[in-house]
């Protein structure tokens, strides 16, 4: 399935740059060390703002849950229906969570708590973006 | 919008624990009900707009509380009205709508927007209005400011208005999700991102984890989706009664297609045009009225933000154990003192959420879904949702708050409890992780 594209944005951009060198990294607050996904322009904890640097994880995690989507409002996502949307916890942090639609695996099928680790796939113009695959 | 009402100040919520009982605690009421008649969508015609329905509304709760409309000096109201669609950039307002009212220089208030100056230029009886405060939200939050306002003393005779427009097409299907390519923070932000989730994805992922947690399974939910369909068709002014008057019986609802497994189609609430108003005063002004006055003895909000993108159960539960705890403080009671809830049920699987955050009849988590199993009707002793909630009326997010005030009042028809005494109701919401909501009472302690 082919994603939408991904415009990078300022706040977004060393996500995205990453995800082209096929890097995760998420930001991590050096004030108080504590890591945040999706990024904003402060630390949700301490509140600074100048101290939120760009970190790079192991990219390993686990399927912390999931659902199956049967009715799916982006029409480019439609010929794909019905498809597997997963949520995964990183391995570094556990309250850190990503979307995935995990490759590989197949629909309604999903072993929750399972190790996942992260892959990059090319989006419709051709941005990478973070998805997560049970190895092997 | 052009308007010059402001929106209420975050003062005007109770949004922390630990604040004590509420300071006007059954010194403001609830007299007058006034709802439009409900629609699927909307047909363009200028006496079913979104405006013209509010009109209704309105004017019918002052005649119920029984009150010259010069008496009313305050409008609590929400300017948002849409149920998911606006009105495209690229087409004008039909001419005879515009025409049909006494326009703002906006020309989408009345049919995509409410203003309290749209309101006030199109209902010339309101000669005394003083007062006026936007509540951004819904029902909810207006109930919120109009109490506190009217508490407050700046406004004594508040009206409170919710009104909805639904246009055609599918919600969430055009814009953004019809693009190309999507804004790199939009990508990664939780909600439907470029990952496709629908609207109930979100609470369908909870629910997931709440079943794998207590052991429990979607069919669990029959029950209470039967019984808010039969108490919805006891409602003549909601949407099921007045245009779909069908049962829905576990086979049609176990059997209904999904949208995001596990949420099926009846999980989710069906979107619809319709207002409805309500007027309140304070304690001593209420006994001069038509109707019983139906006191309020405390709000609570819930301010709840998930540390990732999305709420997990744990953060979730955390929400509504504390929005339980703040409630009672406010209002003074205990989980023993309702005879009744109406917390809100938009999407059917998170009502759970909240019955248990409110510790419900001696609920804990987990236990919901096997109290589903049990009497939970409107002619026993533990009623759930007795409105019938969104899921029994359509989504408004005001028909709990109106059959508390009914059921209190002894104005309830068919849906009356016969189980219970109505007594004390709460009402509220919407979401789990934030919304409003409030305590009503037959007596103002």
């Amino acid at each position: 399935m082919v994603k939408q594209g991904v415009i990078p944005d300022e706040l977004t951009k060393p996500y995205w740059d990453a995800a082209n060198e096929e890097r995760l990294v998420i930001q991590n607050c050096s004030a108080c060390g504590r890591l945040q996904h999706p990024p904003a322009r402060a630390c949700a904890l301490c509140g600074s703002g100048a101290n939120l640097e760009w970190k790079e994880t192991v990219g390993r995690g686990t399927i912390y849950n999931y659902g199956v989507v049967y009715d799916c409002p982006v029409a480019s996502l439609k010929e794909d229906l019905p498809f597997n949307l997963a949520v995964i916890m990183l391995e570094e942090d556990p309250g850190i969570l990503f979307y995935s639609h995990l490759p590989g695996t197949p629909v309604d099928d999903v072993p929750v708590g399972a190790t996942v680790e992260v892959v990059f796939e090319a989006t419709a113009n051709g941005q990478k973006v973070p998805e997560w695959q049970v190895p092997g | 919008m052009t308007t010059t009402t402001p929106n209420a100040p975050d003062s005007m919520y109770r949004s922390r624990e630990g604040m004590g009982v509420w300071e006007h605690r059954g010194k403001v009421a609830a007299v007058g009900i006034g709802h439009s008649p409900t629609a699927r969508r909307w047909d363009g015609r200028p006496e079913t707009s979104v405006g013209a329905n509010s009109i209704i509304a309105l004017r019918q709760a002052i005649a119920d509380a029984g009150v010259p409309p010069d008496q009313v000096d305050g409008i609590v109201l929400v300017p948002v009205t849409t149920t998911g669609a606006y009105w495209p950039s690229d087409t004008p307002v039909p001419q005879d709508v515009v025409n049909a009212f006494n326009p703002t220089d906006d020309p989408l208030d009345g049919i995509g927007q409410l203003s309290a100056e749209w309101l006030l230029k199109n209902m010339p009886e309101l000669t005394n209005v003083k007062f006026t405060m936007n509540a951004p939200g819904c029902m909810s939050a207006a109930i919120t400011v109009a109490a506190q306002a009217v508490g407050d003393g700046l406004t004594s005779t508040c009206l409170v208005l919710k009104g909805w427009h639904n246009l055609e097409g599918r919600y969430n299907h055009g814009g953004i999700s019809a693009a190309d390519a999507v804004p790199g923070t939009f990508a990664i932000s939780p909600g439907r991102t470029l990952w496709g989730a629908p609207g109930c994805y979100g609470t369908a992922l909870q629910f997931a984890e709440y079943c794998r947690k207590y052991g429990k399974h979607h069919d669990m939910m029959a029950p209470f989706m039967q019984n808010s369909r039969r108490n919805g068709l006891l409602f003549p002014e909601g949407y099921w009664a007045q245009h779909r008057p069908e049962q829905l019986l576990p086979e049609d609802y176990l059997t209904s297609r999904w949208i995001a497994k596990p949420a099926n189609l009846f999980d989710n609430d069906i979107p619809i045009m319709a207002s409805a108003a309500y007027l309140f005063t304070t304690a001593d002004r209420a006994q001069d009225m038509a109707q019983k006055p139906v006191y309020i003895l405390g709000h609570a909000s819930s301010r709840g933000t998930a540390r990732s993108i999305t709420p997990t159960l744990e953060e979730i539960q955390a929400e509504t154990g504390s929005t339980g705890r703040k409630i009672y403080e406010s209002a003074g009671i205990t989980a023993d003192d309702l005879s009744f809830e109406n917390m809100y049920d938009g999407f059917a699987q998170f009502h759970q959420f909240h019955i248990e955050g409110l510790g419900y009849r001696g609920m804990k988590f987990g236990d919901a879904l096997d109290f589903y199993q049990t009497d939970i009707s409107i002619e026993g002793p533990n009623p759930i949702l007795p409105s019938g909630g969104n899921i029994g009326s359509g989504r408004s997010r005001f028909w709990m708050h109106t059959d508390c005030i009914q059921q209190i009042q002894g104005r309830a028809g068919a849906r009356a409890l016969t189980g219970v005494k109505p007594e004390i109701g709460v009402s509220g919401g919407p979401m789990p992780m934030g919304g409003n909501f409030t305590v009503w009472s037959a007596t103002p302690n």
